[in-house]
């Protein structure tokens, strides 16, 4: 008995380290946002706006002084202050991994090169502390995403203030992601190699492979047998539709040589992921209507030669070439980095976007790319009221500064285990 | 007669003499006292010293004379040379011949070895002066004689492993004699490198700063071990004081390690001659200021092939470069007179040497200086007069060439070693090459024999075709198997003929397809066009001269045709941070003369000054790394828990191009700190980014001491398989630091009190940290640890004055306040590590609210070039004031660092390092426009389109003369991309040299 009730306090202190804000009720009443800067994230600007939700959904976006009878709302004074739809992060491991060093507390990488049937939605952890830093910057919703092998799994989209996995889920299952061979590759040491990257004489070998594993899938898919072969029958969405392919290659070869695969194979739907050198190929991207999911802009030129700026600029030349682009922040230290979002998209705007266009590919772009565009990704009427007011530029760190974020018309929390411990050190050096 | 007609050896009776102590077994001693004479020929006595026409007089395997009118002894035995070359054998100093790659220590267990393997010896195993190559050395004859072939007849070989690789051995590369002939001496040079030996898995050093400095506490060691205060025996330093007298060879492998290896040198008054790398071009002058003489290595890099323009692009300029520059650089060091030998170190093949050097000629150097470099600067290696030259009384060790040796079409015939003969080309072999015509079968045939003149080949044309025939021709004896006129037939006719004088009819016999055999003269027409072929060498080889890429500095993308250099500048209308009480100010002007802040007011004027309009941007001074592992070539030793002996000011790496990346971030000014392996790390190198500059003169004048000690998961090992060096946990750091301390005291102790003390270089350092003299910069961030490091700092009265990282700083502000540590910190980084789990964003801002004197740092090659972007966020997470923020990046680091005197506010007389920023300097939309260090702009947004425009012109360039030398037929390298390896705090380096 002694021991249980020991169990059950650790049990309970361990939670309580670990909780993170309590989910937010569902949204009671209607609210009306008034007077803030409205940037609805579909490249549209409302200086002085006037914005009401009810039960979750967006019921009007316009001019302030729109003739709505406004009693009975909930009003939130917001003249000076900004709003913006809630930010999003695809491709990501949010939830999949605590502490990077820890390995007990990292889910994100099955062991294997074939793993399309792994699912990632069942092991996010709707409790992570790194997922609640996420929100007081406005990033709101995710693409948890399984990574590893060639096929590492679907990924699905969860928004950031929930319960369970089941509450969070905003699209189950609807992206498949694949690591595309590359042409160069690192030598081995061991084996006496030069450690610098090498000619990757596989590559056409691993190519043929993929194709391969994709014909052998569709061959056993014909039978319309389930529960036999579980990979090959994961592919099935990508052929009907149901499930988008997310291919991440930099390369320019490679992203020719992916697109190329994806259409041959009769893939419906296909999004890049990196696309460091997308900018190479913008034309024959835009012909075959191919998204693209840009690698983290706070990054260096992978050679010394490039333009210093490359990574920050090349959102620019995507967009200009009329591409849907979105950010993605994958790398180290991607998890507890990914509430820097604003500021990757911000960082375009110093090298030529537009804020609006870089607002664009944090919000709307992302939605459309990840398929929820219809619920979310800007402020429009009928549309989720998952949204934030900042008191200044939310793109700029010096500016982004939150005041209110609902997701799905709930007031969530902004508070998390750090601005608690701000708190509490900031009370402790208060002179008396 | 039986001979070996391809490869023929001669051997008198010349080296009886020198064993003639020995019992003869197979017959009577005879001594032969006859001499040789070579005549007729040029001869090169050494690389300035020609005689043509001459004649060459030897006995006993010596020269006895040479010039042109030798009075020849009855007892002469000559050879007559005709047309031919005499050169002194060429002599490689850097060789590994007969010598046996070391066999690599086992590994096995989880844990790192700290131990050394030996006991008797060095404490490190890596250090092996009681090594002897003779000791290892196997003769090698099938190598022997392809060296001989190129013209070298004696190589220095050595064990090459190790940090100390102990003596050399001077082998003569006689084919015929014995090892009591070949072996000129036994301990040849003492070799040194700054690598680790692969016989020991010993993990000190781990770095190439370690390495130097285990090398320096070698000196110290060996020292105090020969003044007789180290009572036990140590069969290394014994050696290694025995090796004293010896040329000192440091394989350095490349320019950076020359340098470096250099400075180790100079401590200690030794003059090392150093394997350079085949860069020394890059930065000549830092390589002559050395005063070395340098071995330098002849293996150029293949064209890379770049017909695949996807794999093309991800080629480094730097890359294409070296294809391009590298054949230049004897040349450089030539017209630089900086003395050199050549090595034939790094080459595959013996056969590309000949390749090589002459590719090194048509690149300008002069054939006198590739004489001297194989020959003469060798020996003066060596300290060996009687090598290198053909002198009276030196070793009679020569090749004969069939012309000039440093021209495409001579070979060599024939190579003696102490007298020895080795042929290759029979002298007395006639020339048949010419077109002939005969009649076979009734068919009249032509036939053309060209080529080499020892190694001819044969066409045979009919009217109407060409028949397939091969030739061979050795000894006298041509013979010639050929097709008949019937394609179907399978038979062939064959002839064959004896020749007896140069270009004759060739009398012989024809046997034909049936058996039978007939008489048959083939009637010469002419003479070979031996002229023709001869320029149409030369022709082919001037071909392969690289139109060669200026050298920039450094010698990569984005580097400097030109160093910039402090101006006069005048920035109107600006909005200044000051960072001093003023404040910001609105519509300034500054003046910038002889590198320093002139003026700051409104409305200021200067003739002399180019004015820059700044208006709507603001003007801040340059931002400060408190915490940067960029520009190093190492960052850890991890090899002991305590590593104060090293520090990186020995490993700055000028040519990084973080540094211009950093510049265009605003960045003038870094700390490189050692990284966290272990509790006691190494010194730091505090550097201003002048892009272009040598790595000395980056480093701050009058620097301030600093060292990195860390604490943590990091120096406990808690992250990657290390479960064997003390400490494992944070209760071991205390005992360890306080231990380190104790001994410290002691060390100081004893070498105030002016008795003899061994210099202990970690002691030393240790001991400035007790007196004052340098500051601590501590990896931290749980804040039990912080306290504790603190409470032992005061126990030996001295403070620590950063803590970097420190990430749960907030939580003991008020204490770091009391002590007086200031802070510098990430902006925003947590959940990495365990220890990080209470890290908040808000920690910055809260220690400066407390009063703690806080930075915010990098601690990476990303980050550091968008720190305004850091400060800005001190802002949004605890709300501290603009200027407060942006201080956390200028003036704060630079208070840290102790340089807040010249650096780190807008103020007159301070340095002027400036920043002009498009925009509000904290916000995510500012660009740097132009970063200035003591007046020079260093990075400059227009200026760098115009580099960018340069790059990839020259790319193209060098592309285009790649697939050009493809074209020629030109062997390739396909493209290899060396990655830089990205430098954390935990990382280690692979110290491969």
């Amino acid at each position: 008995m002694k021991t249980l009730t020991i169990n059950i306090t650790i049990l309970l202190s361990v939670c309580m380290l670990y909780a993170q804000q309590t989910p937010a009720p569902a949204q009671q009443g209607r609210i009306a946002i008034n007077g803030a800067k409205a940037h609805l994230g579909n490249g549209v600007v409302i200086e002085n706006s006037l914005i009401i939700f009810e039960n979750g959904i967006i019921e009007y976006v316009g001019a302030m002084n729109a003739s709505i009878d406004r009693s009975g709302m909930e009003i939130i004074d917001a003249k000076g202050q900004n709003v913006y739809p809630g930010f999003i992060i695809p491709n990501s491991t949010l939830g999949l991994v605590e502490i990077d060093a820890v390995r007990a507390s990292d889910d994100v990488s099955e062991i294997g090169m074939w793993n399309p049937h792994i699912r990632s939605l069942i092991a996010y952890n709707t409790e992570s502390r790194v997922v609640e830093s996420m929100r007081p910057n406005g990033v709101l919703i995710g693409q948890i995403t399984p990574r590893g092998g060639v096929l590492s799994g679907k990924s699905s989209v969860v928004q950031f203030d929930a319960w369970n996995w089941e509450d969070a889920v905003i699209k189950t299952d609807g992206g498949m992601h694949m690591d595309w061979p590359e042409i160069f590759a690192y030598g081995h040491q061991h084996r006496g190699e030069n450690p610098g990257l090498k000619i990757n004489d596989d590559y056409n070998k691993e190519i043929a492979e993929i194709e391969t594993y994709f014909k052998n899938a569709k061959a056993h898919n014909a039978l319309g047998k389930k529960g036999v072969h579980l990979p090959y029958e994961a592919l099935n969405g990508l052929f009907s539709g149901t499930t988008k392919l997310f291919i991440h290659v930099n390369d320019e070869k490679g992203i020719v040589d992916a697109v190329s695969f994806a259409k041959a194979q009769g893939v419906k739907a296909l999004t890049i992921v990196g696309a460091y050198e997308a900018y190479k190929v913008t034309g024959f991207l835009k012909e075959n209507n191919i998204s693209i999911l840009l690698q983290r802009v706070h990054l260096r030129p992978n050679k010394s030669d490039e333009d210093y700026d490359l990574p920050y600029k090349l959102a620019k030349l995507l967009i200009d070439a009329g591409l849907t682009v979105a950010l993605e922040a994958s790398g180290d230290m991607e998890r507890m980095n990914s509430r820097n979002l604003p500021f990757y998209a911000g960082t375009t705007v110093g090298y030529g976007l537009s804020k609006a266009q870089a607002l664009q590919l944090i919000t709307l772009n992302a939605a459309k790319i990840l398929g929820i565009e219809k619920q979310y990704g800007s402020l429009e009427a009928g549309k989720s009221a998952t949204l934030f007011i900042s008191t200044g530029d939310a793109l700029d760190m010096r500016s982004n500064n939150l005041t209110r974020a609902f997701i799905d018309g709930r007031n969530i929390s902004l508070e998390s285990h750090q601005t608690k411990l701000w708190k509490r050190y900031s009370e402790k050096y208060k002179t008396p | 007669m039986k001979l070996k007609l391809t490869f023929l050896s001669l051997c008198f009776a010349l080296i009886s003499v020198a064993q003639d102590y020995r019992p003869k077994n197979d017959g009577v001693k005879a001594n032969n006292k006859n001499f040789t004479a070579i005549t007729n020929v040029k001869i090169y006595v050494n690389h300035n010293n020609v005689i043509e026409n001459g004649t060459l007089l030897i006995q006993n395997g010596l020269v006895v004379e040479s010039g042109q009118s030798v009075n020849l002894p009855k007892n002469s035995y000559v050879i007559d040379g005709s047309g031919n070359y005499i050169y002194p054998s060429f002599i490689d100093v850097y060789s590994t011949y007969g010598i046996k790659d070391a066999k690599p220590a086992p590994g096995y267990g989880r844990s790192t070895q700290y131990d050394s393997n030996r006991s008797g010896f060095y404490w490190n195993d890596h250090i092996r002066a009681e090594q002897n190559a003779i000791s290892d050395f196997e003769f090698d004859e099938k190598t022997a004689k392809a060296l001989l072939m190129q013209g070298f007849g004696l190589v220095n070989t050595h064990i090459k492993d190790g940090v100390v690789r102990g003596t050399g051995a001077l082998i003569a590369l006689d084919l015929n004699g014995d090892e009591a002939m070949r072996i000129l001496s036994n301990k040849s040079g003492q070799y040194l490198s700054l690598s680790r030996s692969v016989q020991s898995r010993q993990a000190y050093p781990t770095s190439i700063m370690g390495s130097m400095a285990l090398l320096r506490q070698l000196y110290y060691d060996a020292d105090w071990y020969k003044k007789g205060n180290i009572k036990t025996t140590d069969l290394t330093l014994e050696a290694f004081n025995q090796n004293t007298n010896l040329t000192q060879i440091f394989a350095a492998g490349s320019r950076a390690n020359a340098i470096r290896a250099d400075k180790v040198g100079d401590q200690f008054d030794i003059q090392y001659t150093i394997l350079g790398g085949g860069d020394e071009f890059e930065r000549i002058e830092a390589v002559k200021n050395t005063n070395a003489t340098f071995i330098i290595p002849i293996n150029f890099p293949k064209p890379y092939d770049v017909e695949d323009p996807f794999l093309a692009d991800r080629l480094e300029l730097e890359s294409m470069r070296e294809w391009n520059q590298r054949p230049a650089n004897l040349s450089a060091l030539e017209n630089n007179e900086v003395p050199f030998a050549i090595t034939m170190q790094g080459l595959k093949s013996p056969e590309s040497f000949k390749t090589n050097i002459l590719s090194a000629i048509e690149h300008g150097l002069s054939k006198s200086e590739a004489l001297k470099a194989l020959t003469t600067v060798p020996a003066q290696i060596l300290k060996n007069d009687k090598v290198g030259n053909l002198e009276k009384g030196s070793f009679a060790n020569f090749m004969m060439t069939s012309g000039d040796f440093f021209e495409s079409n001579a070979t060599v015939l024939e190579h003696w070693i102490r007298g020895s003969r080795h042929i290759f080309e029979d002298l007395t072999q006639k020339d048949i090459r010419g077109t002939y015509n005969f009649m076979a079968e009734n068919d009249s045939l032509t036939l053309e024999i060209t080529g080499a003149k020892h190694k001819p080949s044969a066409t045979i044309t009919s009217q109407q075709s060409k028949r397939s025939s091969t030739l061979s021709y050795s000894k006298d004896w041509v013979q010639i198997l050929f097709t008949a006129a019937d394609t179907t037939d399978q038979r062939f006719l064959r002839f064959n003929a004896k020749i007896t004088t140069d270009a004759s009819d060739l009398n012989g016999v024809l046997h034909l397809r049936d058996g039978s055999k007939q008489a048959l003269i083939i009637k010469r027409e002419n003479k070979g066009s031996e002229e023709a072929e001869k320029t149409e060498n030369n022709s082919k080889s001037k071909e392969n001269k690289n139109t060669l890429q200026p050298v920039t500095y450094p010698n990569g993308a984005y580097g400097n045709l030109k160093l910039p250099e402090a101006e006069t500048l005048l920035f109107k209308n600006a909005t200044v941070w000051t960072n001093e009480t003023q404040g910001v100010l609105k519509n300034t002007d500054v003046l910038v003369k002889h590198g320093k802040i002139s003026a700051i007011g409104q409305n200021l004027n200067s003739k002399k000054a180019r004015v820059i309009d700044a208006t709507g941007k603001h003007l801040t001074s340059g931002i400060v790394d408190e915490h940067s592992h960029i520009a190093a070539a190492s960052i850890n030793e991890a090899g002991q828990n305590s590593s104060a002996e090293v520090s990186i000011e020995d490993v700055v790496e000028a040519d990084d191009v973080d540094i211009y990346r950093n510049l265009s971030g605003g960045v003038t000014t870094i700390q490189i700190l050692h990284g966290s392996a272990n509790p006691i790390g190494g010194r730091s190198a505090i550097i201003k980014l002048k892009w272009g500059m040598a790595a000395e003169d980056l480093i701050y004048k009058n620097s301030p001491k600093f060292i990195k000690f860390a604490l943590g998961e990091n120096v406990k090992q808690s992250n990657w398989g290390g479960y064997s060096r003390f400490p494992q946990t944070r209760m071991g750091v205390e005992q360890m630091y306080i231990d380190y301390f104790s001994m410290a005291k002691a060390y100081d102790m004893q070498k105030k009190s002016g008795k003899p003390y061994r210099i202990d270089a970690e002691m030393e350092v240790l001991a400035e940290i007790l007196n004052k003299e340098r500051f601590i910069s501590c990896h931290s961030y749980i804040q039990s640890e912080i306290n504790m490091l603190m409470k032992v700092a005061e126990k030996f009265n001295f403070n620590i004055n950063t803590f970097t990282h420190i990430l749960e700083g907030y939580k003991l502000a008020d204490k770091m306040k009391a002590h007086g540590a200031g802070a510098s910190t990430f902006s925003d980084w947590w959940a990495y590590k365990y220890e990080v789990n209470d890290a908040i964003p808000y920690n910055a801002a809260i220690l400066n609210n407390t009063g703690v004197l806080t930075a915010i740092n990098s601690d990476d090659a990303e980050m550091s070039r968008r720190l305004n972007q850091e400060a800005a966020k001190a802002v949004k997470y605890g709300g501290a004031s603009e200027e407060d923020a942006w201080k956390m990046v200028t003036l704060n680091p630079a208070k840290l660092l102790h340089i807040d005197d010249k650096v780190g506010s807008i103020k007159i007389g301070k340095d002027a390092d400036l920043v002009l920023w498009s925009d509000h300097p904290l916000s995510v939309y500012a660009k740097a426009e132009k970063t200035l260090i003591e007046g020079a702009t260093y990075f400059d947004i227009e200026g760098d389109q115009k580099r960018r425009a340069a790059i990839k012109k020259e790319r193209n360039t060098l592309i285009q003369m790649l697939l050009e030398a493809k074209n020629k037929g030109m062997k390739t390298q396909p493209i290899m991309v060396n990655k830089k390896k990205d430098m954390h705090c935990d990382t280690l380096d692979n110290n491969e040299i």
